[in-house]
């Protein structure tokens, strides 16, 4: 019996649909590989051609000095031609297929694939900085190995739509057409020739699902990056995330000091003012000191005002009196658009992360009536398998561009500090879907007295 | 007028007392924490409780909770619940908390003392008395859908004020408008709104506060 920690137990059954299936994704499988094999040939060409042209300009005899220097010449430019114009797109290609690859071994074969790519340096990149970036990335070269070992591998692939095609071609084939001369071995008369060729046609069929599952398999040993590259990742990002968040608490700490200085600080010195000029002139003209008096009640009332603003943005009342879920639930009662909540939480996530997310729905959520003109919103909180996961969906026209408004950007940084991730989906049309997942823990429910 | 208070902060209770005896009310206990206030409108049987929002020992919503727990304990008991914010999502908790007069105000509202007596007034005679930044927020969000651009921007502001849970003589006199005008203009408001009139000024904020809480 599998435990209840162990993964569960790959399915053995499947229909002759998922079959056919099977053998057809490894044949699209191949199809990758053959177009991996096309950029390997550009890299290779500028590797060798460049090199080509340097061994004959430097260690070359033989012919007319003059033809040798003219062909190395050539080969040199061809090779660096190559390099300047296809290399970072093929290196680029070959990364993008591998990615692919991933990607398909998760939906295909069943075995997912995670992936350490060093992200792209923000801004327009020089011909250098785009290769420099590929060069030090061991994810490329990782790649790049994958795409010359996938010439065996994929073998494994094809290989179940290899046996059909030889159980068709090879032995029923001879049956239909005499195009097909029939395999020559003792005792190969057209019925026992009709029952190999069904029975390994069958076998093949049987046998796509397995074949396709241990290519996923071996994709995965070969594809999935190495510890240490995870590692050094893991330190990259780790370094990255905590220096943004640095920055964005020392933002808003200044933010705070100037709207204090500014707001508050600035009406109480009023107030301190108008109450002294009240003093002074109480006596002499009481209706005037009154109307002062007065004067400063009203300033008083604005100071609150503005400290309440500036408390909702720092920490919304709500959020810490009763959690995420009623917190998005006050701020649907502000806002025009129709929101729809659910939440499945039964307890509290850590207070930071609570207030990440709450800060990442509450901009989502004015993203939605900015831009979408969405007739509705849902919003969907849940926790399972330790990770929070929020989901705001609306019904308008779609079409947020992932690459990305800098509010979407700024979600994404502040979730990465909790090791967040926001995926996002919005085809023109509609509907937009964000998905934010942050992995925490819960407290133990919240027990409320009084 | 009996009046219990909760407020865990002594200048501001201290304050809040000498300003209702001011005014002519009577205080029956000044308390600092929910378990108290329980204990007090059950043995004192107060006209009117006013509650703050964050009491001891979380410092969160303990009042709400509270003033809900005292409804529960006393039905219809008037309850006025201060806060140093207003939330709709809280001002709908208390609404929906049974009969009985209900306030929901900010803090800063005792700086007008003869408004906010008023409205102590007006929710332990089983009325209401909204924040004027919770219709704020109420109309803002309503604002979008087009019924409210329906109404002229005087009707507007005598909607707000019904919101509050004011009387047509006191809106009349807030406006610096007759009654007249004031009951000329509710009627327009219900019959571009769609709302059935009512001259029971409780029922009419109610009408409007599910109106615009819809």
């Amino acid at each position: 019996m599998p435990t209840a920690t162990s993964l569960p137990r790959s399915r053995m059954r499947f229909t002759l649909g998922e079959c056919l299936a099977a053998a057809a994704r490894g044949v699209a499988f191949a199809g990758l590989m053959l177009a991996g094999l096309g950029l390997l040939v550009v890299i290779v060409a500028a590797v060798f051609f460049t090199a080509l042209g340097a061994a004959v300009l430097i260690v070359g005899n033989g012919g007319p000095r003059d033809q040798r220097v003219l062909l190395a010449l050539l080969a040199i430019g061809t090779g660096l031609g190559l390099a300047r114009f296809a290399l970072p797109a093929a290196l680029l290609g070959v990364r993008r297929l591998a990615h692919l690859t991933r990607h398909l071994a998760g939906d295909w074969c069943g075995v997912p694939i995670s992936e350490r790519y060093v992200p792209q340096p923000e801004g327009k990149l020089t011909f250098t900085g785009r290769l420099r970036w590929l060069a030090t990335d061991p994810a490329t070269w990782g790649d790049l190995w994958w795409t010359v070992a996938n010439m065996f591998v994929c073998i494994l692939a094809v290989a179940s739509a290899g046996i059909i095609a030889t159980g068709l071609i090879g032995f029923i084939g001879p049956e239909f057409t005499r195009l097909i001369p029939p395999p020559a071995f003792p005792g190969n008369t057209p019925r026992t020739l009709a029952v190999l060729g069904v029975a390994i046609t069958m076998a093949g069929i049987a046998a796509a699902p397995l074949l396709l599952r241990g290519y996923g398999l071996l994709a995965r040993k070969l594809l999935a990056p190495a510890g240490q590259a995870e590692l050094a990742q893991r330190v990259r990002h780790l370094t990255q995330t905590r220096t943004e968040a640095l920055d964005t608490g020392a933002a808003e700490i200044r933010r705070i000091e100037r709207d204090l200085h500014d707001g508050a600080q600035a009406r109480l010195v009023a107030m301190g003012m108008t109450l002294d000029a009240a003093g002074q002139i109480v006596e002499s003209n009481p209706d005037a000191a009154r109307a002062l008096v007065f004067e400063a009640r009203d300033a008083s009332v604005k100071a609150l005002a503005e400290l309440r603003a500036l408390v909702r943005g720092i920490h919304p009342p709500v959020l810490a009196d009763r959690g995420l879920a009623d917190a998005i639930r006050a701020l649907a009662l502000d806002t025009p658009a129709r929101i729809n909540l659910a939440s499945e939480l039964n307890a509290r996530p850590p207070a930071p992360v609570e207030s990440a997310a709450y800060f990442a729905v509450s901009e989502l959520l004015a993203n939605v009536s900015k831009h979408a003109e969405a007739r509705q919103t849902w919003v969907d909180i849940r926790h399972t398998d330790g990770m929070l996961r929020i989901g705001v969906t609306d019904n308008g026209h779609g079409g947020a561009e992932p690459a990305r408004g800098t509010g979407l950007r700024g979600i994404e940084r502040r979730l990465a500090a909790f090791d967040g991730v926001l995926a996002i989906s919005s085809p023109p049309g509609g509907p937009t879907a964000v998905t934010m997942e942050i992995p925490c823990a819960l407290s133990s429910p919240k027990t409320s007295s009084c | 007028m009996r009046v219990v208070i909760a407020e865990d902060l002594f200048l501001l209770r201290d304050g809040l007392t000498r300003m209702l005896q001011a005014h002519g009310l009577q205080i029956a206990a000044a308390v600092d924490n929910g378990a108290d206030l329980l204990a007090a409108v059950t043995a004192d049987q107060p006209d009117v409780a006013i509650v703050d929002v964050r009491l001891p020992p979380t410092f969160t919503d303990e009042g709400i909770r509270a003033a809900l727990a005292a409804r529960r304990e006393v039905p219809g008991l008037p309850v006025l619940v201060l806060s140093q914010y207003v939330e709709q999502l809280y001002a709908r908790e208390l609404m929906a908390s049974g009969s009985g007069g209900i306030g929901y105000l900010l803090k800063d509202r005792v700086f007008d003392s003869g408004q906010f007596v008023d409205a102590v007034r007006r929710v332990a005679a089983g009325g209401t008395a909204m924040d004027p930044e919770v219709i704020a927020r109420l109309l803002a969000r309503n604002t979008g859908d087009g019924t409210l651009a329906a109404l002229s921007p005087r009707e507007r502001e005598v909607l707000a004020l019904m919101a509050e849970g004011r009387s047509n003589a006191a809106i009349a006199q807030r406006l610096v408008i007759t009654e007249r005008a004031v009951a000329k203009h509710t009627a327009s408001i219900f019959l571009k709104l769609g709302l059935q009139p009512s001259d029971d000024d409780n029922r009419r904020v109610l009408a409007v506060l599910a109106y615009l809480g819809g």
